[in-house]
């Protein structure tokens, strides 16, 4: 299964990003991005809801999309 | 023959659509998730509002113990997951006690975190970041404890042969869960530990 090395190698690649402790938005933005990504490749894959009704992996989608942009708005305005 | 009267005969085969254990607990996981999330928003305005004392708050953490958890928390997940699959085709799932432990490490490298935070002079009422951190994930801490539960519960289900559909889907909610834990993490960590 392809997902797991991919979480651990996103997981690695936003250590060495964050870990420089640069203050730039676009590295915290990039660390951010990240994360969601891994947060979809979860419920998608390991929680199952790519095989899910459309309502239900619809409503994590969304949750994902509106998580992110809050978070990568809030990084880049405040 | 024309394509479409091939494609008529033959239809492709429809994906089989399906909800991981029983749909009432989604609403309860989605619900958690957006409680989660406006902790995150929280840990990004204080960012954003309060960024040089952030940055030295941050110093204080463990990124290297952050990174052991998180990888604990993958290693747990994919074990369930693969766990799932073995207690769905009725064989054992060996790879369950495993994911057990991954998570008692989770709570034990937590707990060494905490404890080397506090002795260095820093906690909940030091300042809005040492708050929101032991809040946080002390909410995250009891969770996991929960998925501990959840991984205990198939563990003892695996062990008993044939599981009745109630059973796995019962199965699919606690796996569903565990997930869960891992997933905010994957968020609560980078926010705290890697965003200077």
């Amino acid at each position: 299964m392809w997902v797991f090395p991919v979480l651990v190698l996103a997981t690695l690649s936003s250590w060495l990003l964050g870990i420089e402790g640069s203050t730039s938005t676009l590295i915290g933005c990039a660390v951010v991005a990240i994360a969601l990504v891994k947060v979809r490749l979860v419920g998608l894959h390991f929680m199952e809801l790519r095989d899910a009704p459309a309502a239900l992996r619809g409503a994590f989608e969304v949750y994902v999309v509106a998580t992110g942009a809050t978070l990568l708005s809030l990084y880049v305005f405040l | 023959m024309t394509a479409t009267a091939a494609r008529t005969e033959h239809p492709a085969p429809q994906r089989h659509r399906h909800i991981p254990g029983e749909a009432g607990l989604w609403v309860f996981l989605l619900g958690d998730m957006i409680m989660f999330s406006v902790f995150f928003g929280f840990v990004a305005v204080l960012h954003g509002r309060q960024p040089r004392m952030f940055r030295a708050s941050q110093q204080a953490l463990h990124p290297d113990l952050g990174l052991l958890n998180t990888l604990l928390l993958l290693i747990a997940s994919a074990l369930v997951a693969r766990g799932l699959r073995q207690l769905r085709s009725g064989g054992p799932a060996r790879t369950l006690p495993w994911a057990l432990l991954c998570a008692l490490g989770f709570a034990a490298v937590k707990g060494v975190e905490y404890a080397l935070v506090i002795h260095d002079g820093h906690t909940p009422s030091s300042n809005d970041f040492f708050m929101y951190y032991f809040v946080f994930t002390g909410i995250h801490l009891a969770h996991l404890a929960i998925g501990i539960g959840a991984l205990t519960f198939l563990i003892v289900l695996s062990r008993r042969p044939a599981p009745s559909r109630g059973r796995l889907l019962a199965a699919e909610g606690a796996a569903a869960y565990w997930h869960m834990v891992d997933l905010l993490w994957l968020v609560l960590f980078p926010l705290f530990y890697l965003v200077a």
